[in-house]
């Protein structure tokens, strides 16, 4: 007898997301989640009295629009703002610009700005191409089925038809880093490092490392996927959060937050429901974890509950990351040299060269904290009153590189690194130290306290290419499956990652229905 | 008269391979050499005298035995030794030895640690199974996935076969170790510093990649799938130098009526109407043939020796876009006697390989952010090998020759030219590294020959010192090398064709380029085939 | 600070300098890195000692695990694919363990020794699975291969010199019990097993008490006609008697490097071993699809025409090449021509007539030769003593 036909460990937009559409199908679907607040990542904090950021994610870029149309969000009361450029601070005021196919300023030359057209030209049929496996399970390549394939096939066929040319530049840039594609295309320093920015955000790499190509490409789907280029979500992320719960219990789900899920109930050799912090117990036909692999595996389930291969392979499932936050509360609009009020509503980019990125990522593969950082910022309230006080302001960024654990523990850092990062910003925006009303620093391991993201890595697992696609999270547990029976992954350690994309929510709800998981 | 059927540009090993298989099918062949002397990197020679440098390559394992067999070459003086032995010697005043037996090797690991001792032996069962794959397409043409032709489709069903042979999680296996860095791939295995630093050596050598760098696993592969008598992954030195290499293979050509000539600089490729007809050289004497064979590096070749304006426009954007990043500088140094090192008797078995003295990944990966910054690393990661101790013709007896390969040496220092006193503080750093660990090495030194990539390039051509001729990074290899549409050895003019280690299969002194672009050359011909296929591996 | 002591490549056991006293044929090879007898008089002298009266074999080399903590037996159950909670307390079991796969990476025997306490002895170092199973387990792994030295004394009279030792009472130890005494103040286990089919022990001290232990097993034992045996006798029992050992008659899973080379328990004869009814193993689900499915391959006991031995042979089943010998040897004791041999599915079931292409050469002189073999039910060899409690004196 199962209370559910599946129950689905976490509320954030994959679980949702997934929940939503099972129960559209007509499945009994509960949705639980440890925090009071649905959305996960997608959520919104007060950070100080009246000051309100997105938490975690702060751009809405690679939502697909399809999930956006199939659950109804807008109607269920998702509002975007409008996309936003690009602003690459420049040291000499002379801003670079960068909105949708076209260059301004910081003396870009006529032939960056043709090689940018082409280069997005090219990428947008590259997109294309990933597009199709990412709407999907990825296939298996030996233990093929027919739908597997016919994904082959279409891919195949996909990559012959991108013509010759863009065949061949796609099968050599895939695996390389993003800093020679850059400098095969680019010549201004600025625009490299804007662009190379997109490739290394969330990960643990630098512009240089071999994959940052794959990452990079990861990030512009958002091109094929919704709004060709980042918006801001009216409310704050958690506004997300809040609509993706409301259209999951339109469809009929249950959504029980503030109920952590303790353990994975395994009976014989199957998973056959949950074990709730209160001792409860749930059943169901399926348990879908959107918790990281590592959740799942080895704290959700236990890794003795596996074999042994599966266990070390869970093990081996690499966590790391550099990502971290800054939020400062603003008694007034900071003055960034060289930008209106318009140009300070973007996005906001400090990267002044790859080297820089390069250099800002050196220091975390030795656990220690450098001198210097690239940031990706965003003044929300300019577009959303609603965030701050009247005439106050919010100010989020996120921060690339800090370790997970540097030598000494945070709390011996964690005051000199938020001074440098103000410091830092200060250089841009002269005055800024004066008007913080209230500031803080998330860094890795506070995200894997708060949302439970293990190594504080925001894709639920590093995206190297031996950990995407048909190989996410590991061999042997693809395709939203799992080694054991009754268990399921929806999460962003599930293909095609995170980045707020929805996709592995949706894919694994289609793909559980299409294998009749809950007969 | 200086008309030839064939004219191959530059006397290394892989441009008289090229010209002893062309001369065995009967070509009227020469090879070109800008230096007074043959070999390009595989050289020995006398720079102090009794003692007799492998200047730039140094040690042998990747040199095709099949080519090796085919081409006589043992009845013309090449033998090549297996060494054993080497240490990775660790700031605490213990190393790690490395042994050819199974179980003393197994005792010396579980020194330090047990579990990784016996983790070792799923690491050489995983990476055999890496080199397996891989060793029967080092005497193969890589097919174009991008061709329909019936030839590239039916090697590339081939090699999807070989691949899906391996199973769902196996090939999934093999795209993490072809993808991953060495780093992550060793730390799967092991928990012990040492022991990853000792292996991950191999993933950076010749590379402009640190052992954090994805990729780099591959590199570990490309230094492992050489054989030594069939000892897959053994390495040994050839008796005399590197350069018995090189004489072998010329004495090879030669008997099949080749013809090389020293001492010529090539200025051009000589192209009429689109055909290669010959080569001008800087003094302005012409050789004429119908087939001309570049065994240069790809950027030397379509940049330097051939006219832009016999080129197709994407070759050139190609040619300055490949990678051939200088990453490593070479000390020879003549010794007065054998060196001893902390806490290693010198009698010991493990002199005779190959010693290292970077102990941790990190201390390897801050060797590369020097390079990044523009410097050589100021605790550089060494190869270093004493073949004298194998090998009596190096060095006069009781005296002994030491070879010492640098990982890592910027193309330019932060972003000038290298100077004299850049050589000379590169020079400190490595000689001062070694010296840490051996109280008596200084005192030994009689002579010493530095090469950073300055004078890797000067003397030997190869751009920016890099010893790979391209780097082994994915955009580089198989299909891919040197670039796409361009991998099959045929040059974008007709009867221009390449041969040099930035074709597949790539560097490390394989001769597989130059004989793999012989069968090219001769199917074009609708000549008779006199290159041999490789041995099965099973 | 330099070194200087000899680099010695392959090490002495405990037992060496009484072992090398022994050693008349000189005849040494390389156990794990030790040295060790391949013979010490005469390899046939040597079996029939085990057959007969008693023979000792230096096992110290086996590499030894205790595997101890709260989640012990829970941890052995999820490795080993027998039922370890029916393992009592003092009693040892043969077991084999598989990757997920289902495939065999190595067979041994766990001891049982308290509740939370247990050792397992290998054949194959497993100390890198050992500590990958480990994984959500609360237990500690300990090597102790260098920290217990053991002889294997095995034969008819073996008892009787046992307790000549002062093992009093050892009679009436069960086949694959435990019982411990002290020997020289110090402990010493004594467990009837091992890898001769016979009535036997194998005794386990401290490195410090090997020695004595030696002598005064020789002591007491030589009116019982008492012989040390080394490995190439050993071989004789082992395949007389049906056991199987790794990289010989099947590769370690993990150290497989070509396609399709592992071996299932199924495919090793070792069925009996796997026990579904525990709902997580090691192998499990590959293993229930292996049932339903059918295996490749299967191991087979073949009782071969004629006195030569089929070493390395091909198996035929009319022209065609069914499979290969694993191990092969003259079996002295039942007279037999016996063989184990791994054959492709569906040959090997018992009552098959096969062949085997046996080549053997008689002064340079090199014949081929097609020998009727048939499969055998289980090992010839099988004596009563070997089950008998109590056991019999001689």
């Amino acid at each position: 007898m199962t209370d559910y036909d599946a129950i689905i460990i976490g509320a954030g937009h994959n679980g949702l997301i997934c929940g939503s559409y099972l129960a559209k199908a007509g499945q009994r679907v509960l949705i639980l989640d440890a925090r009071d607040q649905a959305g996960g990542c997608a959520s919104t904090r007060e950070v100080a009295p009246g000051f309100r950021m997105s938490d975690c994610a702060q751009w809405l870029y690679q939502l697909d629009d399809a999930i956006v149309r199939d659950l109804g969000l807008e109607a269920a009361g998702l509002k975007v703002g409008a996309r936003k450029r690009t602003v690459a601070l420049q040291a000499d005021g002379d801003h670079l610009s960068i909105d949708g196919d076209f260059l301004r300023g910081a003396g870009i030359g006529t032939k960056d700005q043709a090689a940018f057209q082409a280069f997005r030209k090219q990428m947008d049929v590259f997109g294309k191409l990933m597009l199709k496996l990412y709407r999907g399970r990825a296939p298996k390549l030996v233990d093929a089925n027919w739908p597997d394939r016919l994904t082959l096939m279409k891919l195949g066929l996909g990559l012959k038809l991108m013509g010759k040319t863009n065949m061949q530049d796609l099968m050599r840039i895939v695996l390389i880093n993003i800093y020679d594609v850059m400098n095969e295309n680019f010549d201004h320093e600025g625009l490299k490092a804007a662009l190379a920015l997109d490739a290394i955000t969330g990960t643990n790499m630098g512009p240089r490392s071999p994959n940052t190509v794959y990452t990079y490409l990861h990030r512009a789907l958002g091109n094929q996927l919704q709004s060709k280029g980042v918006v801001q979500v009216m409310g704050g992320m958690g506004a997300l959060g809040d609509a993706l719960q409301k259209v999951a219990e339109t469809h009929g789900a249950t959504v029980r937050l503030g109920s952590t899920v303790q353990a994975i109930v395994k009976e014989g050799d199957r998973v056959c429901g949950v074990t709730l912090s209160d001792g409860t117990t749930l059943r169901a036909k399926a348990v879908i974890s959107s918790a990281d692999p590592t959740t799942t595996f080895r704290d959700l389930l236990g890794y003795q509950r596996l074999e042994t291969g599966t266990a070390r392979r869970a093990a081996q499932y690499r966590t790391r990351s550099g990502t971290a936050k800054l939020h400062l509360a603003l008694s007034d609009l900071p003055a960034f040299s060289g930008l209106d009020t318009a140009a300070l509503s973007q996005r906001l980019v400090i990267a002044p060269t790859m080297d820089a990125i390069e250099s800002a990522f050196n220091p975390m593969k030795y656990a220690e904290c450098g001198p210097k950082q690239v940031f990706d910022i965003s003044i929300p309230s300019i577009e959303d009153s609603s965030l701050a006080p009247s005439g106050q302001h919010v100010l989020t960024a996120l921060v690339h590189y800090l370790p997970y654990a540097p030598k000494g523990g945070w709390e011996a850092h964690r005051q000199a690194v938020l001074d440098n990062l103000i410091e830092q910003l200060e250089a841009y925006a002269p005055g800024i130290k004066g008007q913080i009303v209230a500031s803080e620093l998330l860094v890795p391991p506070d995200f894997e306290a708060a949302y439970g993201m293990t190594g504080g890595n925001w894709h639920h697992g590093e995206l190297s290419i031996d950990q995407a696609l048909m190989m996410r999270p590991f061999p042997g547990s693809t395709q939203y499956k799992t080694t054991i029976d009754g268990l399921f992954l929806c999460g962003a350690g599930a293909h095609p990652g995170g980045s707020l994309m929805g996709l592995p929510g949706r894919n694994a709800a289609k793909e559980m229905i299409k294998q009749g998981a809950f007969a | 008269m200086n008309k030839y059927d064939a004219i191959v540009i530059g006397a290394g090993h892989n441009g008289l391979t090229n010209g002893a298989y062309l001369a065995k099918a009967g070509l009227k062949v020469a090879v070109l050499e800008r230096n007074p002397y043959i070999g390009g990197a595989t050289v020995s020679r006398e720079l102090h005298k009794g003692w007799y440098y492998s200047n730039c390559s140094y040690v042998a394992s990747l040199l095709r035995p099949e080519i090796t067999r085919d081409l006589e070459l043992p009845r013309h003086g090449l033998q090549v030794v297996p060494f054993g032995g080497g240490a990775t010697f660790m700031q605490n005043g213990d190393h790690l030895g490395s042994y050819s037996d199974h179980d003393r090797h197994y005792r010396e690991i579980a020194r330090h640690s047990k579990r990784d001792a016996n983790a070792y032996d799923r690491y050489v069962a995983d990476t055999s199974r890496q080199t397996k794959l891989i060793r029967p397409y080092l005497l193969k043409t890589a097919p174009d996935p991008t061709s329909l032709k019936l030839r590239d489709l039916r090697d590339l069903i081939e090699f999807a076969k070989s691949f899906t042979s391996m199973g769902e999680e196996g090939l999934l296996d093999t795209i993490k170790f072809w993808t991953a860095s060495v780093g992550d791939y060793l730390n799967e295995y092991f928990e012990t510093d040492v022991l990853k630093a000792h292996l991950a050596g191999s993933g950076i050598i010749g590379t402009a990649l640190g052992v954090y760098s994805p990729g780099t696993a591959y590199v570990l592969l490309h230094h492992y799938m050489g054989d030594v008598d069939g000892n897959v992954g053994a390495w040994g030195f050839a008796r005399g130098g590197m350069g018995a290499v090189a004489d072998a293979l010329s004495k090879a050509f030669l008997s099949y009526g080749g013809e090389i000539i020293c001492d010529a600089n090539v200025d051009e490729i000589i192209v009429r109407g689109g055909e290669a007809k010959g080569v001008a050289l800087k003094d302005g004497t012409e050789y004429h043939a119908d087939i001309v064979v570049s065994n240069l590096d790809p950027k030397r070749t379509f940049l330097d020796i051939i006219n832009p304006k016999d080129l197709p426009d994407d070759v050139i954007q190609k040619a300055q876009n490949f990678k051939i990043r200088g990453s490593s500088g070479k000390l020879n140094i003549a010794l007065d006697g054998l060196p001893t090192f902390d806490g290693l008797d010198p009698r010991s078995k493990l002199m005779a390989g190959d010693l290292h003295f970077s102990d941790s990944l990190e201390r390897q990966e801050r060797a590369y952010d020097d390079w990044k910054n523009g410097t050589w690393s100021k605790d550089p990661y060494l190869d270093m090998m004493i073949p004298s101790l194998t090998d009596p013709t190096m060095a006069p007896p009781g005296k002994h020759m030491m070879s010492v390969f640098v990982q890592y040496a910027p193309p330019k220092v932060e972003g000038r030219d290298w100077t004299d006193e850049d050589k000379d503080g590169f020079e400190k750093s490595v000689i001062d590294q070694i010296a840490k660990y051996s109280p008596n090495f200084k005192d030994l030194i009689l002579h010493c020959e530095t090469r950073t990539p300055r004078e890797i390039e000067a003397e030997v051509g190869l751009t920016e010192g890099n010893i790979f001729m391209g780097e082994l990074t994915f955009d580089q290899l198989l299909f891919n090398r040197p670039f796409p549409g361009y991998a099959q050895y045929r040059g974008p003019i007709k009867g221009m064709y390449m041969c040099s280690s930035g074709t597949h299969p790539g560097g490390g002194v394989m001769a597989a380029p130059g004989a793999n672009a012989a069968r090219e050359i001769l199917m074009d011909l609708k000549q008779p085939n006199t290159v041999p296929g490789g041995y099965a591996d099973d | 600070m330099i070194t200087s002591s000899r680099d010695i490549m392959l090490l002495p056991t405990p037992f060496h300098s009484r072992v090398e006293a022994m050693c008349d044929m000189n005849d040494w090879g390389n156990w794990m890195g030790y040295t060790t007898p391949n013979a010490y008089f005469d390899v046939e002298l040597e079996y029939f000692a085990i057959r007969s009266t008693t023979g000792v074999f230096d096992l110290s080399p086996m590499n030894k695990y205790r595997i101890t903590g709260p989640d012990a037996e829970a941890y052995l159950n999820r490795m080993v694919t027998r039922n370890v909670s029916k393992l009592g307390i003092n009693r040892v079991g043969y077991a084999v363990w598989c990757n997920d796969a289902g495939q065999v990476m190595d067979d041994g025997t766990i001891f049982r020794l308290g509740e939370q306490d247990f050792r397992l002895c290998s054949y194959q170092r497993a100390d890198d699975w050992l500590a990958w199973c480990t994984l959500g387990f609360d237990v500690t792994i300990t090597n102790e291969s260098e920290d217990l030295a053991g002889l294997a004394v095995q034969g008819p009279t073996s008892c009787t010199i046992l307790t000549l030792l002062g093992c009093t009472g050892l009679d009436q130890l069960k086949p694959f019990g435990i019982a411990h005494f002290t020997f020289e103040g110090a402990p010493m286990m004594v467990s009837r097993t091992g890898f001769t089919g016979d009535l036997g022990y194998e005794v386990w001290v401290a490195p410090a008490q090997a020695e004595a232990l030696w002598d005064q097993l020789f002591e007491h034992g030589r009116e019982y006609l008492i012989k040390p045996i080394g490995s190439y006798a050993l071989d004789m029992a082992r395949i007389e008697a049906g056991f199987i050992q790794a990289h010989v008659d099947f590769v370690p899973a993990e150290e497989v490097v070509r396609n399709g080379r592992t071996r299932s328990p199924f495919e090793l004869g070792l069925e009996w071993l796997v026990d579904f009814s525990k709902p997580l193993f090691n192998g499990r689900s590959a293993l229930l699809a292996e049932k339903a499915k059918g295996s490749r391959y299967r191991f087979a006991m073949l009782d071969i025409e004629g006195n030569k031995p089929a070493e390395h042979s091909f198996i035929m089943k009319g022209d065609k090449v069914v499979g290969t010998v694993t191990s092969a040897a003259w079996c002295p004791t039942v007279k037999s021509n016996i063989a184990y041999a791994q054959l492709e599915m569906p040959h090997g079931a018992v009552g098959d007539e096969l062949v085997a292409e046996i080549y053997y050469q008689r002064e340079l002189h090199w014949t081929r030769m097609l020998a009727p073999c048939r499969v055998i039910d289980g090992p010839l060899f099988n004596p009563k003593r070997r089950r008998q409690t109590p056991a019999p004196p001689f």
